[in-house]
């Protein structure tokens, strides 16, 4: 079995009695394309909001190869090569398209030029590249707020692509994403993601996606984990069927 | 085809006190607030109001005061050492500041600057109280010139400086910390995600904003040649938020095109009229309702029409 890169140690959080975390103990394996499912209000994007610091759990431990960053700002463990692609888009929605995805690829290195400028031949280059990817390159040059939700989420995946992570974090990636494009998104990101040696967590309410694309399931339900495995072995599980599949 | 437009305006500038000799002290007092207000448009890119910035237009006039006391009678060594001190100022109050948000920045930027308002007012002894300090004309390369000779010199200095300074920060808003000072105004939580410490873009641009004050403070002490603690009072930092919403907070030449317009239309409005906050007040009320963009929004808007 290959490294964890990531592990949560027995993860404990609750929003006003809510277990959002009920003792939750993951590892997300090295090379791995993990997929989390279940149902809405589980826990899953709690999960990802622990892990990247954003919220502290009031027990348990988060590890980054080894090393604890329970405490650590999303800042500190972005810098570790760390990305998320959030549920709800997070852009600068008054920039262009373009500008995202430079911002994103200066803040890796070379923000801290205050006189060369964001807009480089080199940079415009590779952020059109990225933006080619997910399937964005007709709209570089608009402002991200005019966007549809669809190619927000999108934009969204490629920004955190620009860092060129470890570790992507991705939460519903397809969701708002329309069926015609979801295939193609899919297999333009698990090209990305092999070419760049990235592993990702991805959490999915789209069953065929994940039957298709990832190499291991975890099953969510009211704040941890109730069956984990091979999608095939997952989903042959009566239990996850009837409470998550949807289908008995 | 903005260069050419920029030019040309520069050269009206430089030319117009040649015409009109009175408009020297209007336009070079133009100039002074206009750096002021581009320092308060800096931080409105990030979606920061400061009802405060007048302090560090003050604290690097007084600071002129007092090196001249103290003996410093170059005018370079002066304007520098002066816009330091602002710039001081703004790394001391901004490492404060910037942890706040919204209407609490704004208000506490207000309330720093009050104090420091009081303090020159009251301590009699150090500031002279509300006489002020005189700012004696200093020497230039040890040439110490005539008045007149001197305002000369200090208006095209001025001009100089805005078309160099201008530049600068034309610069710095299209370079990565630019961009990032914007993208705090609209999502500081991707920021975080991508590494970027937010505190930092924003102390950075805090210190650029209060340099940018002191150096118009500067200029304005040398032009009236004296410093009273009304530079610093909150009327004059609404002045420079008017200036800069006039100007628009797209780009450089807004806050100088606001701080003309200003400036002007109180010279012509005090000479005609006692009206002038009546003046000040309908013309920012058009500017907001039919201008948005302010006077740059004007201008930009036509460039893009005619690509
Ligand atoms: N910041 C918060 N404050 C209060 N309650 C919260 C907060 N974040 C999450 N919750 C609650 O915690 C529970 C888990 O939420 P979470 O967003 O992790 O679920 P999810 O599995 O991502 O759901 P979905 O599929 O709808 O995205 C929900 O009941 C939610 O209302
Ligand atoms: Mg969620």
């Amino acid at each position: 079995m290959t490294r964890p890169i990531l592990q949560a140690k027995d993860l404990h959080v609750a929003f006003n009695g809510v277990k959002a975390a009920d003792g939750v103990s993951m590892e997300v394996r090295d090379g791995e394309f993990l997929a989390i499912i279940g149902p809405n209000g589980s826990g899953k994007t709690t999960l990802l909001n622990i892990c990247t610091g954003y919220i502290r759990p009031k027990s348990g431990r988060v590890q980054l190869d080894g090393q604890d960053i329970t405490q650590l700002s999303p800042r500190a463990i972005a810098r570790r090569g760390v990305a998320r692609a959030f549920q709800i888009p997070q852009l600068f929605s008054a920039q262009r398209v373009i500008d995202n995805m430079m911002l994103a690829l200066a803040a890796k290195r070379g923000l801290w030029s205050a006189v060369r400028p964001l807009e480089t031949a080199a940079r415009r280059e590779e952020a059109k590249a990225l933006l080619e990817l997910v399937g964005l390159a007709d709209d570089s040059e608009r402002i991200s707020s005019t966007l549809p939700e669809g190619h927000r989420k999108l934009l969204d995946i490629a920004v955190a692509l620009a860092l060129k992570p470890r570790l992507l974090l991705l939460d519903e990636p397809t969701s708002g994403v329309s069926a015609l494009e979801r295939f193609q998104l899919m297999e333009a990101l698990m090209g990305a993601l092999r070419h760049q040696q990235i592993t990702a967590l991805f959490v999915e309410h789209d069953m065929e996606v994940v039957a298709r694309y990832a190499s291991r399931v975890l099953v969510w339900n009211a704040g941890n984990i109730m069956a984990e495995g091979l999608p095939d072995k997952v989903f042959s599980n009566a239990e996850v069927r009837e409470r998550v599949v949807g289908v008995a | 085809m903005r260069m050419i437009l920029a030019a040309a305006a520069v050269l009206i500038l430089a030319a117009l006190p040649v015409f009109a000799p009175w408009l020297q002290f209007v336009l070079t007092l133009a100039i002074a607030k206009g750096f002021a207000a581009l320092g308060v448009a800096v931080l409105l890119r990030a979606g920061l109001i400061s009802i405060g910035h007048a302090m560090f237009f003050a604290a690097s006039a007084y600071g002129v005061a007092f090196l001249a006391r103290a003996g410093v009678n170059d005018f370079a060594v002066l304007l520098i050492l002066s816009v330091l001190t602002a710039a001081l100022f703004g790394a001391v109050a901004g490492a404060f500041l910037v942890r706040y948000r919204a209407i609490f920045f704004a208000m506490l930027n207000l309330a720093v600057s009050m104090v420091f308002y009081a303090l020159c007012a009251k301590l009699y002894g150090v500031t002279g109280g509300t006489d002020g300090m005189a700012v004696p004309i200093p020497g230039i390369f040890g040439v110490v010139l005539a008045e007149p000779a001197f305002k000369s010199v200090l208006f095209y200095l001025s001009l100089t400086l805005m078309v160099l300074v201008g530049f600068a920060v034309h610069r710095y808003l299209n370079s990565p910390l630019g961009h990032a000072l914007s993208a705090v105004h609209t999502n500081e939580i991707r920021l975080e995600y991508l590494g970027i410490p937010v505190w930092a873009v924003l102390l950075i641009a805090y210190v650029v904003s209060a340099a940018l004050a002191g150096l118009g403070g500067a200029i304005a002490g040398f032009a009236i040649g004296r410093v009273v603690p009304e530079f610093a009072f909150w009327t004059a930092s609404g002045h420079l938020v008017l200036i800069a919403v006039l100007g628009g907070i797209g780009g450089v030449p807004g806050a100088f095109l606001g701080a003309l317009f200003l400036e002007l239309l109180h010279s012509a409005a005090v000479t005609v009229t006692d009206a002038w906050n009546l003046i000040v007040g309908v013309a920012l009320i058009i500017v907001i309702m039919f201008m948005p963009q302010g006077f740059y929004g004007l201008l930009s808007r036509k460039e893009a029409s005619s690509l």
